[in-house]
């Protein structure tokens, strides 16, 4: 049932994307776009990446739809057409998706026990987590605990992106403030 | 039954994305995006039961609050076309 499933969805997100392509007012791309964002989360939920779905859902449909429509606000909403020629941007990105794709071939078939990356510190972390962390949830331990610093590195970075937008908005706001009062 | 409920659920998201792509209003498209999140809760919540684990079904909670953060968003942006827009602000 979950191949037929996955079928679905990921022509749905075949659609949509050829969709957002074509799609000329910007309006229609933001919810477009948040479609395919459900979209993937759902994917990911079949895949049993819950964890993941979640993100997808919260960054990817919420927040970032919130964020397009605030850049929309500054800029206009029909997408002009490039005056540039379109076959050089074509090639590279075809270029890049057939090594992608190239790429993929010598990855070890999906779900496969015995592929590299659980035969590597995996084992380790099923046999001793519950003993040398404490902590009852396997994903937990490893992100909290075994790549703490990881974990800790990516923190600051996101709080340091956070400090830098909310200064930039926090400038804009009190310039557009005396403007008025001018 | 959980087979068909997802067959439906499907079929209805299939329809919902056509809405969002031909829709020729923006109205329509608000409308078919807010329908594509309630489709994935249900999606989400049916294959939590298809599959024998329905413990994922609290995650299907924050989908719905994003949902409605972003269909408001939406529509914020349509009365005001301003997502800070404050009421209190603008009255003389």
């Amino acid at each position: 049932m979950e191949p037929i499933i996955n079928m679905a969805l990921l022509t749905m997100l075949a659609v949509v994307t050829v969709a957002i392509i074509g799609q000329r007012s910007l309006f229609g791309v933001v919810i477009l776009a948040s479609i395919y964002s459900f979209l993937i989360a759902s994917v990911l939920v079949v895949l049993d990446a819950v964890d993941v779905a979640m993100t997808e859902a919260s960054v990817g449909a919420g927040i970032s739809t919130v964020l397009l429509l605030a850049a929309l606000h500054l800029v206009k909403t029909i997408e002009v057409l490039p005056t540039q020629p379109r076959l050089p941007p074509l090639l590279v990105s075809a270029l890049a998706g057939v090594t992608v794709i190239w790429g993929t071939l010598v990855l070890p078939p999906f779900g496969t026990a015995d592929a590299p990356i659980h035969r590597h510190v995996v084992p380790r972390y099923i046999e001793r987590s519950i003993e040398e962390t404490n902590v009852p949830n396997l994903v937990s331990s490893i992100l909290a605990d075994y790549r703490g610093y990881d974990t800790l590195g990516e923190t600051t970075v996101i709080f340091t992106a956070g400090i830098g937008v909310l200064l930039l908005l926090r400038g804009t706001r009190r310039r557009g403030h005396n403007d008025r009062a001018d | 039954m959980f087979i068909a409920a997802t067959a439906a659920i499907l079929m209805a998201l299939s329809l919902a994305i056509a809405r969002a792509i031909w829709g020729p209003t923006v109205f329509d498209r608000v409308l078919a995006g807010n329908s594509v999140g309630i489709l994935a809760i249900l999606l989400l919540a049916v294959v939590g039961f298809l599959t024998g684990r329905p413990a994922f079904l609290d995650i299907a909670l924050t989908y719905a609050l994003l949902n409605l953060i972003g269909t408001l968003a939406v529509l914020k942006f349509f009365r005001h076309g301003d997502l800070a827009y404050d009421v209190e602000e603008r009255k003389p």
